[in-house]
This record gives C-alpha cells, sequence and structure tokens, in this order.
C-alpha cells in the first residue's frame, strides 16, 4: 500500500484507457503519454496495461507502507527518496515508511509513478483510467488528494538498480531541435483540410504555435494567427479521437488528447500521428509546436523505432535482471 | 453540450460518400447529402456490418457518419474505403426496433429555467412549448458527447431553439434539454449550453450496469408531465 502525503490538483490514476465505449459517449482516458507508462511497466516486468499514477502537478510526495520497487518515468525531475536523490526512467526499491518526493520537472510535463505489479483499483468498463469527466475510474473516478492510500498487488522485485534510455533520447524527432522550446510533430492532413484557404493550409504547417494556459488531459488550445475557412461550413457530429486537430470558428486551432470527448462538431484540419503524441503529451504550456505534414504510410512507419525502442528494452530488462541474479548466486525468478 | 447535431445542412450535396483517414487507425464514412433518418437507418446498417470486420477495435456513430478505429493500421485504406461503398451501396436501411421509454418531466421550476427562452423564441405560451415537447415521439440518433447522452431526433421544428451562447455553468444531470433541432436529457451534472426545460429522475448512464448506457441507438423516448411549474 502507498499513502499520498501531497499533491495538488489534477494527478489521477491512469492505465493504457479505455477502448471500446466510445459509442456509448465514453472517452477512452488513459495515460497521455502511453510511451512512458509502457516503459514503466516494462522496467518492472509488469502487464503492459497496468495502472500507474500519472502526474500533472508538482510537488508529489508519497510513503511507501509496505516494501515496493517503483520507477517514474515521462520526465527529468528532482526525486527524491527520504532525501537521497533517485533517477528518473531507473528502478528502485523503497523499504516500507520510505518516502518519494518528486519536484517539478526540468524537462517534460507528465510523470508516471509506476510500481512493480500496478496499482490496484476496481476495473470498471475494462480499465482502471480515471474517467474525470464520467467520475468513475481511478480511485473513486477522481483525482488524488493528500490521505488517499492506493493498493499495490505486486511484491517489490529482487533486482533494482536499472533503467532505460529516455524515449526523447533513443528516438529522433522529425526535425532535430534547434531550440528545446519548440516541439516538433508530424500530422496528417484529416477530412477537411481543403476546405482551408491556401493560405490557411500552409499557415498550419509553418506557424510556431504556442501552448495555451487553456490546455489539459481533454486536449491542447493552440495560439497563432487563425486559420480560415474557404467559406463556413456546418459539420454534424463525428467520432474524435487522440490527435485530432479541430478549428473552432476564431480559427485557432484545438489538439484533442485523451479525455476529449467522443464527439466533434468542428472542422478537421489534421491529425498529429500517434506516433508523435507522446511528445505532445510532454510539451509544457507556452512551448511552441511545428507541424510537418506527412502521409499514412510515413505515419504508420513511424510507429516502427518506438517498437524497436521497446521491444530492445524488453530484451535488456530479461538480460539484467537474470545477469544480475547469475551474479547474487539466486535462482531464477526468485523473490527477495 | 459542447458538440451538437447539425440537422438539415446540405454539406455535401455530391451522390458519393466521403471517407478520410483521420490519423493512421481511424477512418470516417461520410454520407452524402442532407440529414434523414433513411441515410441514418443505412449509417446504423454499415456500423452492423463494419463491427464484424476482424480489423475494426471500436465504432463511433455520428450523425450519418461512422467512423472506425482499428486495432492496427490498415494495410490498404483504399481496400476498407472500397469496401465500405460497396457497403452503403447495397445494404438496406436497419430499422432498429428499439425499447419505448416513457420518461416522467417536471417541467419548468428553477431545473427547467429556460422554458422561457424556448417561449421567447418560438412565440409560444409555456403550455403550449410543453404540450409539443411531450406531444412528439423521439428516435435515439447517436450516443456521445458525455457518457451516455443520447442525441433524440423528432423535435417539433415550432419549439427548436438555438444553444444559449453562455452556457449554465453546473446543470444537472437529468435535466430535460433542447438544443437547436436536437432534444436530450443531461447525462452529467456541468456545464451546458443547451435550454433546460424541465428535469427528470431517471439517470441515463451508470459505469457499473451491463450495459452501461440506459439508451441504445434506435430507442424511442416519450415525455410525459409529471408536474407544471410555471
Amino acid at each position: 500500500m502507498i499513502t499520498i502525503l501531497e499533491t495538488s490538483a489534477l494527478n489521477t490514476v491512469q492505465d493504457l484507457g479505455r477502448p471500446g465505449y466510445r459509442n456509448l459517449g465514453v472517452g477512452t482516458s488513459g495515460a497521455m503519454d502511453a510511451l512512458a507508462l509502457q516503459v514503466g511497466n516494462i522496467l518492472l516486468g509488469n502487464q503492459i496495461n497496468d495502472a500507474c499514477i500519472e502526474l500533472q502537478t508538482y510537488p508529489f510526495v508519497l510513503r511507501f507502507d509496505a516494501p515496493a520497487t517503483f520507477a517514474v518515468t515521462g520526465i527529468d525531475a528532482a526525486i527524491e527518496l527520504d532525501g537521497r536523490t533517485v533517477l528518473p526512467w531507473m528502478v528502485e526499491t523503497a523499504a516500507p515508511g520510505q518516502v518519494l518526493r518528486v519536484g517539478p520537472p526540468k524537462s517534460g510535463a507528465r510523470g508516471y509513478i509506476c510500481l512493480a505489479g500496478g496499482i490496484e483499483v476496481p476495473v470498471v468498463l475494462g480499465s482502471r483510467s480515471t474517467q474525470l469527466r464520467g467520475s468513475f475510474g481511478g480511485l473513486d473516478g477522481r483525482p488524488l488528494e493528500a490521505g488517499d492510500t492506493l493498493k499495490t498487488t505486486g511484491a517489490a522485485l529482487d533486482v533494482a538498480g536499472y533503467g532505460a534510455l529516455p524515449p526523447a533520447a533513443a528516438l529522433d524527432a522529425v526535425v532535430a531541435a534547434e531550440d528545446s522550446k519548440i516541439i516538433h510533430l508530424r500530422a496528417m492532413p484529416a477530412t477537411d483540410y481543403a476546405l482551408f484557404t491556401p493560405e490557411s493550409q500552409q499557415r498550419l504547417w509553418d506557424t510556431a504555435w504556442r501552448i495555451t494556459p487553456q490546455s489539459n488531459r481533454v486536449g491542447y488550445r493552440l495560439s497563432g494567427a487563425p486559420l480560415e475557412l474557404r467559406h463556413r461550413v456546418e459539420l454534424r457530429s463525428y467520432g474524435v479521437i487522440a490527435g485530432i486537430v479541430q478549428v473552432p470558428p476564431a480559427g485557432e486551432p484545438i489538439v484533442q488528447l485523451a479525455d476529449a470527448n467522443t464527439v466533434g462538431g468542428y472542422p478537421r484540419i489534421a491529425t498529429v500521428i500517434e506516433a508523435d503524441l507522446w511528445r505532445l503529451a510532454q510539451a509544457r504550456i507556452g512551448m511552441r509546436i511545428r507541424l510537418h505534414e506527412c502521409s499514412f504510410t510515413e505515419g504508420v512507419a513511424a510507429m516502427q523505432p518506438i517498437n524497436t525502442y521497446l521491444d530492445d528494452l524488453r530484451m535488456m530488462v530479461a538480460r539484467y535482471r537474470s545477469s544480475a541474479r547469475c551474479r547474487a548466486g539466486m535462482k531464477s525468478g526468485a523473490k527477495a | 453540450m459542447n458538440t451538437d447535431i447539425k440537422n438539415n445542412v446540405a454539406r455535401d450535396t455530391a451522390a458519393a460518400p466521403a471517407i478520410s483517414m483521420i490519423g493512421t487507425r481511424a477512418m470516417l464514412f461520410e454520407a452524402p447529402g442532407d440529414f434523414t433518418m433513411a441515410h441514418q437507418r443505412r449509417v446504423w446498417a454499415l456500423m452492423d456490418a463494419a463491427g464484424a470486420r476482424p480489423d475494426v477495435q471500436e465504432l463511433i456513430p455520428g450523425v450519418t457518419n461512422l467512423m472506425l478505429i482499428f486495432s492496427a493500421p490498415p494495410d490498404s485504406p483504399q481496400a476498407v474505403a472500397d469496401w465500405l461503398c460497396h457497403a452503403w451501396n447495397t445494404l438496406p436501411e436497419r430499422h432498429i426496433e428499439g425499447r419505448l421509454f416513457e420518461i416522467g418531466v417536471r417541467y419548468g421550476g428553477a431545473l427547467g429555467e429556460d422554458l422561457a427562452a424556448v417561449c421567447a423564441h418560438s412565440g409560444l405560451s409555456a403550455r403550449e412549448v410543453i404540450f409539443i415537447h411531450h406531444g412528439s415521439e423521439y428516435t435515439v440518433c447517436a450516443i456521445g458527447s458525455a457518457p451516455g447522452f443520447g442525441y433524440l431526433h423528432g423535435l417539433d421544428p415550432r419549439i427548436a431553439t438555438p444553444r444559449k451562447t453562455v452556457p449554465s455553468l453546473n446543470m444537472q444531470a437529468g435535466t430535460v434539454i433542447i438544443g437547436g433541432m436536437q432534444a436530450g436529457i443531461s447525462a452529467l451534472t456541468g456545464p451546458n449550453g443547451w435550454n433546460s426545460i424541465g428535469f427528470t429522475d431517471l439517470r441515463v448512464f451508470d459505469p457499473h450496469k451491463q450495459p452501461p448506457a440506459l439508451f441504445a441507438v434506435g430507442d424511442r423516448i416519450r415525455f410525459y408531465p409529471e408536474s407544471i411549474e410555471l
């Protein structure tokens, strides 16, 4: 069990989401940076879909009430276990009573506290993710509060002290970042792209869109010179997925994300490809994003480096763990 | 609601459906022409057929459109598009023999405070608006926007009222509402731009029930006045 000692708004329990109920108006929720959660789960030998704590506000402080092995992924931040520095993206074991403190990120926006065995909250409609709008899933359908306790199913692992190269270091962006305040993302033109003026189409790709403070798990509102339609259109309600870039009448785009509504009615100009959504999840308010046009084929191919990265990580974790056990004279699979 | 069903809009008068990719794992099928229930029934038929495809993970039926979400990017989007067009052109309308819900409404009062706005817009008295509202039978056209929220088709055009420019900040779940040409029952307590005319104790979504949504597309709804407070 763990106890939350200090938290502010909007930190929630999330897994990889709740697909399958969008036809009933239930959005998927799930970790905004699904890659960071998968890395955490692979490091800890978890099921790939095990639940974690997603951090959006800091500092966050918890106490381990039982021995536990954990990794904090997603961000680079000052992380301390009883005052001792712990590196992000690394596997550590805590003793009962030890306190983990995650400070504000130096880079990235969303941190993932992953525990061996995962966070145990009831599965609702196939997922442990918090559905904030519907007030279900996660811990009683709400953000975490100081004093909350969360059950963990796993025992501490017998081997720790290894980790992952962060995706931002391992995976190349579409354009090498010359300015760390600009995030480069690939996007495919969507249904209504042709309805925009040629100047606006060009402006979509040329603008360094600023991420406004009206940005959260539902979506990011971007700021820049407005995009204009050739003529006004009224669309009928249609399905929405994470990554879709809509343009409301005022002309400044919105990128829909994990907590997006299931249907929408604004013109759709583009879709950020799945392979780059984790970069967007780690982009902070005030930063800028540049969209780079890509084809369906390029969008599909972009998943390959991510899959290879995760496969390599699985292999590395298995090798490190068996090597560490051999050196310690442990039997394979033995628990500490 | 943030979104609205946009009826009677001639966006695309071409005879052919429009099909587009939304990223690498979703495809949107849009029926040509105006909104009609006949087209909606053909979309429901398409939804049924698409649901049997092994590559489809999820379907989001919209208003005369359908989004397919694939478990992996399709090898050939064109092949899927061709399949959709063929299915659209050959499948008969799907008439769903939906269940009939009879729902008691407490009209007016604090929980139906926009009744006056509907009267002002329609030029009708409150009693006339209420009489017209419960005089129609509605069909659940689509579910979305919020968990379990049903877009109801069948509102009498005389009481159609545009959404509010300033949404109510804390509308109660169970509020009976009008948004443009649509009717509905709010699914969640929270901000809502539709016009409230009454209230029902019915809850349209319970994540712990199976199925969690009270309504399914094709269900029919009749309202009756439980009380009227003017």
